[in-house]
């Protein structure tokens, strides 16, 4: 078992040793402190962080729907909901097309009656990442609240809790663990997210421009510079699912035991 | 334990073996890394190629030029590489991964691609300065990104771009859909999405015609029957072929 653990390791070890070796460092420096390097880490930072929000915000009831109610279709809104996961990002970009963009099904109202255009714009790389990366998020809270004990709060209830208080002080708390797993993992494939940004938000400098586009377009003219924007990259993502795991999955662990 | 886990290795084994083994096949077979621009005529001149020579397995493998160029110079196993400029070419040649001298085959041109029955009036390019048109083009990394740079000085316009796209099929594809108003392309891929889209001519003496090269790798081992296919490309039935799909030829 230790063997086939150590192979896995390796094979998701080696891209980034590979990287690392073919990384020209002396130019480290020079390709960093170029501005528009900065404009897309800012732009990747700011969008993902965003999706994480939006994600949270709307993922959170919907895990809760469907880890809770049982209606008539659930299945059939667990597979819509996670359909975009396996969708090539491409294909995903044209579909948002076809219903945001400015001749789809809901974009043309939004386009004709309040001047809304989603393609080509910031919100429209939101709308990219929540696509590709909600999923992931709704998936873990719901699979953490099919596992809670529901005795908990329904003796919350018995004394007269609200709904909300309960959610609040007992739900929240103990899916804490999953919800903050959701929350990096929507946000780490917000991050990477390429194929239906670049399809459905377009590429510039600024606006939608963001790291994975700027590290894709730069292998075609400067592959130095592309490797040294991967590595920005791993170190960003690396530095914040480390740090998340540490501390607050770390510690609401050593809660539990104690 | 210890059993499970050397199974599982054997059967790893087997199957990167059987992979392997599977690639070596007694007919001839010729790999062909090409310009997506060429994806259209190419299948239709392999179509004869098989005709000529049915002993041979012919494989296209179309992308953008430089991400072919690139992946050559990682290794890709081909055997004849067809370069949509003569920039990409270049690295492949420089990195000593080609057979002698690439030759140029054909021209292209570039053509405005607007969306179907033209709705802009787009005649010129100069009305693609309009305020809140939507251009969209490439980078000028890529070619069809230079090449519009290069029309649009020739012509003196200067248009702020909605988005830098990947290729020329990123831009196709918003034009298709109608999320962008405009773009610029080449005539070839105009022709190739038929009646999607709508082409607007650029006058001759501001376009620019990218030459597309071809040569043989030098770790081809099908030599003789690359040479064959690149024959095939220069004969009349080839250049009857490119000329149906809007590229331009050179003189015999």
């Amino acid at each position: 078992m230790l063997v086939l653990a150590g192979i896995s390791v390796a094979f998701f070890a080696l891209p980034f040793a590979g990287l690392i070796w073919r990384a020209p460092w002396s130019k480290v420096t020079d390709i960093l402190s170029e501005k528009s390097v900065g404009t897309a880490l800012w732009l990747s930072l700011e969008t993902s962080l965003i999706t994480a929000l939006i994600s949270c915000i709307f993922g959170v009831p919907l895990a809760l729907l469907l880890a809770r109610v049982n209606f008539p279709g659930r299945s059939f809104v667990r597979a819509l909901a996670t359909l975009s996961m396996v969708l090539p990002p491409v294909v995903g970009g044209v579909a948002l097309f076809f219903s945001f963009g400015r001749r789809g099904l809901f974009g043309q109202y939004l386009n004709d009656w309040f001047g809304i255009r989603l393609p080509f714009t910031t919100a429209g790389v939101v709308i990219a990442q929540c696509f590709v990366a909600m999923p992931f998020l709704v998936l873990t809270v719901e699979a953490a609240i099919r596992q809670l004990d529901s005795r908990y709060e329904d003796a919350a209830r018995t004394l007269g809790a609200s709904r909300l208080y309960v959610f609040r002080r007992i739900t929240l708390p103990s899916i804490k663990p999953a919800l903050v797993a959701g929350v990096a993992l929507a946000w780490a494939r917000a991050l990477g997210e390429f194929g239906a940004t670049i399809t459905f938000a377009g590429n510039l400098p600024g606006t939608t421009q963001t790291m994975p586009l700027a590290t894709y377009l730069a292998l075609e003219s400067n592959p130095e510079a592309a490797l040294i924007l991967s590595m920005l990259m791993i170190t960003v993502s690396f530095v914040v699912l480390v740090g998340l795991r540490d501390r607050w999955l770390g510690r609401q662990r050593n809660d539990l035991v104690s | 334990m210890r059993r499970f886990v050397s199974s599982v290795m054997v059967l790893i084994l087997g199957l990167i073996f059987a992979g392997c083994a599977s690639a070596d096949d007694t007919t001839t077979s010729l790999h062909i890394a090409a310009a997506s621009s060429l994806t259209e005529v190419f299948n239709e001149i392999g179509a004869q190629f098989l005709r000529d020579n049915p002993d041979i397995a012919i494989t296209f493998n179309f992308a953008s030029s430089s991400d072919l160029a690139l992946q050559i110079s990682q290794g890709l196993p081909a055997d004849v590489f067809a370069s949509a400029d003569v920039k990409n070419m270049a690295k492949v040649t420089d990195a000593g991964l080609l057979e002698g001298q690439p030759t140029a085959f054909a021209t292209n041109s570039l053509e405005i691609v607007v969306e179907k029955g033209n709705p802009l009036h787009i005649v010129s390019l100069a009305q693609l300065t309009t305020p809140g048109l939507l251009f969209v083009t490439c980078p000028i990394e890529v070619p069809i990104g230079r090449y519009t740079a290069e029309v649009l000085r020739n012509a003196g316009v200067t248009v702020t771009p909605a988005s830098l796209e990947e290729n020329a099929k990123g831009i196709l594809t918003k034009v298709t859909l109608g999320e962008a108003d405009a773009g610029i392309v080449y005539r070839t891929d105009i022709l190739a999405a038929g009646s999607s889209v709508t082409g607007v001519p650029i006058a001759d003496k501001i376009n620019v015609n990218p030459l597309y090269v071809v040569g043989t790798l030098r770790d081809s081992h099908a030599k003789e029957a690359t040479q064959r296919f690149i024959d095939l490309l220069n004969s009349d039935q080839g250049r009857e072929k490119l000329s149906k799909f809007g590229f331009g030829l050179l003189p015999a």
